[in-house]
């Protein structure tokens, strides 16, 4: 832990400050009524009243972002939460215990990473039908597979480890030594890939939402805003562009905020 | 070798039958019944019964997939609901497609990511190295159903250099392609650069140098060649992210591949095709892993002995 940690701090900062607290304060804070529409005024580009402009039902863009950005952090909360539970604790137990328990575990695993990258979300969502707690579902069943596996390797390589088997002769219950031993030791590895989970949240619900599996109809979903953008393209960009950029900005902070943990808590890396 | 390939393969079968059940189990717990799902509520009653009868759903759940199995292991890979066509037949239709992309943006990737991070690591620490990188990290946020979008923006629309839609010549499959490899591009450059400073700090580069070879001649012949392994790896590993990004691609692209056709069986409720999109696309994923690990173990000897 050699790095002071200014960039862990320059980052988390920028996502608080730019991502989560506008998200959270979102409908105090929007400019507008999201549900407000002027078809009149569709499509209209940017201007002092409307900072991104008007999308193709005469809505201010710049409103919708910001409840987009509670939609995104809404989801990424709850399948961090969802994965990082069942995760950590199915890995722990699969690490600690072995035998059937690991062998069925891991063949599970087996089978859900054989669905490449969203495939097997996009399934669910096809048929539990487009809703927004639809994606949690789908991006969680497929979520906790990261932790598992990454869980299940720490413990296996510290299982052995002194402290552990002191614990453990001196009669401590098991899910005692999980919890209070083994999991303290194991977490700097968990906290960096949730960080790039988030990322890879947000874009695999926009990704949804963009084709039209995610958020139903009308939910400023960002994907779906960008999902909306591409029939206007040619008359007004200025709809895709803005919830592009908001996607970009998001996941290049925490990927970036991912890199400075993971050399913060593993310079050798 | 012919070990380590029966070993492989033994290990396969219990994946492709977890995904093949998943696959039923996913078109069979559906809340609420699938015929409303397929027809919708107003459908009339004798056609209810009809479709019902042909998918068999009257069975019990056992029946159906000891039938399903059955069936699947005879090629059978049900009717398509609207096209009355085979299932298999209509993928395979979409499958040259979706290949054309996927080795489209595989080129995209290597024409990028390898010289890019090559100069990267000759140049490391300079503002070539940075300027890489930074590409690098925005090429991997970049959601890619909004970089299509742009690029159509900017090389179809503003400057009217490349078409758009439609699958045609070499020019239609400028877009999709970069827009497909772009993410891996960037993950494959970071990759190529630190591998090939590993590599150059190297003995033997030492000894290459000491021999009098170009510098040009030690990069190519010798770290890049050393700095490969690590590379295949990567792309062995993204192909899953190519499968996936291929769907979104095609969608924005409106690319008759298999990702299009699956979204546009998801859209008409054809759940049948959907099945057997899904289960051919994981399929396929396997098997392409299998290759890349047999593929590692002819190479890598190591490999095959562990």
């Amino acid at each position: 832990m050699s790095r002071p940690p200014g960039r862990i701090r320059l980052y988390s900062l920028i996502l608080l400050s730019f991502f989560v607290i506008p998200a959270l304060l979102a409908p105090w804070i929007a400019p507008h009524d999201i549900g407000q529409m002027d078809l009149i005024r569709q499509l209209e580009t940017p201007s002092f009243d409307h900072w991104m402009g008007l999308d193709e039902n005469g809505s201010d863009i710049f409103s919708r972002l910001l409840a987009g950005a509670r939609i995104s952090l809404y989801v990424g909360f709850w399948v961090i939460g969802i994965s990082t539970v069942i995760g950590v604790s199915l890995g722990l137990l699969s690490g600690y215990f072995g035998g059937w328990l690991d062998i069925v575990l891991m063949r599970i695993v087996d089978v859900l990473l054989a669905f490449p990258g969203l495939l097997l979300a996009i399934a669910l969502v096809a048929v539990l039908g487009p809703d927004i707690n639809n994606v949690i579902l789908a991006l969680s069943a497929l979520g906790w597979v990261a932790y598992a596996r990454l869980v299940r390797g720490q413990v296996l390589s510290v299982r052995e480890e002194e402290y552990v088997l002191a614990a453990r002769t001196s009669g401590m219950p098991s899910w005692r030594v999980m919890f209070l031993h083994l999991l303290p030791n194991i977490l700097p590895p968990v906290i960096v890939q949730t960080t790039f989970s988030l990322a890879g949240t947000i874009i695999s619900e926009s990704s949804l939402s963009f084709l039209g599996l995610g958020a139903p109809p009308g939910t400023p979903s960002w994907g779906a805003m960008l999902s909306e953008g591409r029939y206007v393209l040619w008359e007004a960009p200025h709809v895709s562009v803005f919830p592009g950029l908001a996607i970009l900005f998001v996941v290049m902070i925490f990927n970036l905020l991912g890199d400075a943990l993971r050399d913060y808590f593993d310079p050798k890396s | 070798m012919g070990n380590f390939l029966l070993r492989r393969l033994l290990l396969l079968i219990p994946v492709l039958w977890g995904v093949a059940t998943l696959v039923f189990l996913l078109l069979h717990f559906i809340p609420g019944d699938p015929i409303d799902l397929m027809l919708g509520d107003s459908a009339l009653g004798t056609d209810r019964e009809t479709l019902r009868d042909q998918l068999g759903l009257n069975d019990p759940l056992i029946i159906q997939y000891i039938r399903y199995f059955g069936d699947l292991l005879q090629g059978d890979w049900g009717t398509s609901l609207f096209s009355k066509k085979p299932v298999f037949e209509e993928i395979m239709e979409r499958v040259p497609a979706t290949m054309e992309l996927m080795f489209g943006a595989m080129v995209v990737t290597i024409l990028v990511a390898m010289p890019l991070g090559l100069i990267a690591a000759v140049k490391k620490g300079t503002w070539i190295d940075q300027g890489s990188m930074i590409f690098s990290l925005l090429g991997v946020s970049i959601p890619n159903f909004w970089l299509g979008p742009m690029l159509i923006l900017l090389f179809s629309i503003h400057f009217d250099l490349l078409p758009v839609n439609e699958r045609g010549g070499l020019e239609h499959l400028i877009l999709p392609a970069l827009t497909l490899g772009t993410s891996l591009a960037s993950i494959l450059a970071r990759i190529t650069r630190s591998s090939v400073v590993e590599t150059l700090q190297a003995e033997y580069i030492r000894t290459a140098r000491s021999k009098g070879i170009s510098e040009l001649r030690i990069l190519l012949r010798h770290a890049l060649r050393n700095a490969l392994i690590p590379i295949v790896t990567v792309i062995g590993l993204q192909i899953g992210v190519l499968l996936s990004g291929a769907i979104i691609t095609e969608s924005i692209f409106d690319w008759p591949g298999l990702g299009n056709l699956l979204i546009s069986a998801i859209n008409s409720r054809n759940y049948p095709l959907v099945q057997g999109c899904v289960l051919f696309i994981a399929g396929s994923y396997v098997m392409v892993n299998l290759l890349i690990d047999l593929l590692y173990a002819y190479l890598d000897p190591r490999i095959r002995l562990s």
